[in-house]
């Protein structure tokens, strides 16, 4: 919530550089919206593709971990003025926030090792990497879960969706610290700080609403059953996936689903909750948002999110 | 010695007039007179009230602003915003009075929140404008109440005054990045500045001669600063803001007056500014409702927040 309020013109470095030297973020003026204060997140660090990996690889698993967080941070933001109460306004935007800057990051990363995946802009557009990306892409080019994406929902939807979105992204960002991309293995180190916070906080919230009152148990129990279908993506590889994971860079996302489950297993039992016997939600003919197959609600948060940027192609923000 | 023996005597009233005589801060174990709680509470609230619709002009836009780094500046601004509230609503508390209470005092329109939030938010340079003019002029209202005579209310003002001029700041680098991009971006800079500078200037509530409270808000020190000198403040700090910045206020009257060592400026349509007072600006209707919306869709929420923490508090009570 209120975080220090660093001056601006003294932020020259890198916030980047913190992530190296595992700064504790608390009260660190990374902290501070964190990626505020600089043009490119990546400013200073090595990019180079390690040996044997395959760069176009490499930026499409950047694209589907940083769309997840792009996408689920857009989604958080919509409570901004909207939360039961200012302690949950504030939680819910210090959670964006967080996705938020993990999305730059990987997205900064995915230009850098391939900077085909950047769509084209009209020559001399000062639009970086990372916004060609968030803007200007359609929705078929956007790699994230289809779970990301669905519209806002009640508070018990958002704690259920934040709930399985944070578990799942945890365990991978916790093996990707070992990935042999350095730049990888940092933002995973740091994600994995944020990570905990959004699983407990989520879990927390889960707990309380099953136990509260009987509204709050029926709202959980309803929002259970509409989100659980999405949840099989989050732990389901794509092929980049399984390739980046061979090659030592990713995670595959399989490994993780038994440990996911566990945890997942853990807060139904305190809650007094049943899992939903619901099925995955289906693709078409296989394919899925890791695919770019998305649900009718993307294109339409997409319309919003990138109306003032599409309107300025050449324009200095 | 003998002077303290003798205060800690005094009538009640004596006591507070001296301390308010001294310039020390009254604290909230303090007596003090029922009418400067009650001025206190109406401002306070009214400040707190301000922070949280405060958060819908500039909130709206988080979900289309146009780089991920402004999306990021602007999403932490209206985070701090309701951290403002918490601590203007913890600083009202101490007086005696809930949030919820408070709460229930807006919705009901019988507490008021500063009026410039009743004007629309149009483009994303509004962002930028609410942040140099808007967060500019607030700077300048609530610098002076770092020093106001409640101590709660003071301390709580640093805080604010630090993260607002950090706003500020953000606020007119926006604009001025803007400034050095299309003329698209330039042009939509100025059409806002043209909007919100009016309405900036009546941030500082109707002319002295007008303003029925502040006569008792200055003796009691809750007020520092009178409703136009602060307006005058404002107008010779941003003048040059502008210049710099390339664009212009919508004054034919703006001029340097040699003699008084400050800009002379046109008068703010107070016609206008009644009327949005009154409820019938553009955005008061919208506003509340937005409010009303969120409270009322939160109330299970919070119904079940405190069911669990009694049961949580029953169930320790039993392990016992």
């Amino acid at each position: 919530m209120s975080h220090g309020t660093p001056d601006p013109n003294a932020a020259t470095g890198s916030v980047y550089d913190g992530l190296l030297e595992h700064h504790d973020v608390v009260g660190d003026d990374s902290a501070w919206a964190f990626g505020t204060d600089f043009e490119d997140p990546l400013a200073g660090v090595d990019t180079t593709v390690p040996d044997g990996v395959d760069a176009a690889e490499l930026a499409a698993y950047c694209l589907m971990l940083g769309d997840d967080a792009l996408v689920m941070s857009h989604r958080l933001s919509e409570w901004a003025s909207n939360a039961p109460d200012l302690e949950e306004d504030i939680a819910l935007a210090n959670t964006a926030l967080d996705l938020l800057g993990q999305a730059r990051l990987l997205l900064a990363r995915a230009a850098a090792a391939d900077p085909s995946v950047v769509p084209a802009l009209p020559e001399g557009s000062p639009v970086p990497a990372e916004d060609a990306l968030a803007f200007f892409r359609e929705a078929g080019d956007f790699r994230n879960v289809r779970l990301a994406e669905v519209p806002v929902g009640d508070f018990a939807h958002t704690v259920v969706r934040l709930l399985l979105f944070s578990t799942a992204r945890l365990a991978v960002l916790a093996r990707l610290r070992e990935s042999r991309d350095p730049v990888l293995a940092a933002i995973a180190a740091k994600g994995v700080k944020e990570l905990t916070y959004h699983r407990d906080h989520a879990g927390r919230w889960f707990l309380t609403l099953a136990q509260g009152t009987d509204e709050s148990r029926r709202r959980l129990l309803a929002a259970l059953d509409e989100v659980w279908p999405l949840h099989a993506e989050l732990v389901s590889a794509h092929p980049t996936e399984t390739a980046v994971a061979a090659a030592g860079v990713g995670v595959d996302p399989s490994e993780v689903a038994a440990e996911v489950d566990v945890v997942l297993e853990q807060v139904l039992a305190v809650s007094g909750v049943d899992r939903p016997e619901k099925g995955a939600l289906a693709g078409v003919r296989g394919r899925t948002g890791r695919h770019g197959l998305h649900t009718e609600h993307l294109s339409r948060m997409l319309a919003e999110m990138q109306v003032v940027a599409r309107a300025h192609p050449e324009g200095l923000w | 010695m003998t002077a303290t023996h003798h205060e800690t005597h005094d009538e009640p009233q004596a006591v507070f007039d001296a301390t308010i005589e001294r310039g020390d801060r009254i604290e909230p174990r303090d007596w003090m007179p029922e009418g400067y709680r009650k001025t206190l509470v109406r401002q306070i609230a009214q400040h707190a009230h301000s922070e949280i619709i405060g958060m819908q002009p500039e909130g709206g836009w988080i979900t289309r602003a146009p780089s991920l780094r402004r999306k990021a500046i602007l999403l932490a601004k209206v985070q701090d915003e309701a951290g403002h509230g918490l601590y203007l609503y913890s600083a009202a508390e101490t007086l005696g009075v809930s949030r919820q209470e408070l709460t229930e005092l807006l919705l009901a329109g019988r507490q008021k929140y500063s009026s410039i939030f009743n004007y629309p938010t149009l483009s994303y340079a509004d962002v930028g404008t609410i942040g140099w003019l808007v967060d500019g002029a607030a700077i300048c209202n609530q610098v002076p109440l770092c020093r106001t005579s409640y101590g709660p209310y003071g301390r709580a003002m640093i805080r604010i005054c630090k993260e607002e001029s950090f706003h500020q700041r953000q606020g007119y680098e926006l604009l001025s990045t803007m400034m050095r991009g299309t003329d698209e971006q330039r042009a939509m800079v100025q059409e806002s500045v043209d909007r919100f500078w009016w309405p900036a200037l009546m941030m500082f509530g109707p002319p002295d001669a007008d303003s029925p409270n502040t006569a008792q808000s200055m003796a009691w020190g809750v007020k520092r600063n009178t409703n136009d000198d602060l307006r005058q403040r404002f107008v010779d700090m941003s003048v040059p803001q502008a210049e710099a910045l390339g664009v212009t206020f919508p004054d034919p009257e703006l001029r340097w007056n040699d003699e008084r060592g400050h800009y002379d400026f046109g008068t703010p349509d107070w016609d206008e500014f009644m009327q949005v007072v009154q409820g019938n600006g553009p955005c008061n209707a919208q506003r509340i409702a937005h409010r009303r919306r969120a409270h009322d869709d939160g109330a299970w929420v919070r119904e079940a927040a405190l069911a669990f923490a009694d049961k949580q508090a029953a169930a320790v009570g039993e392990g016992r």
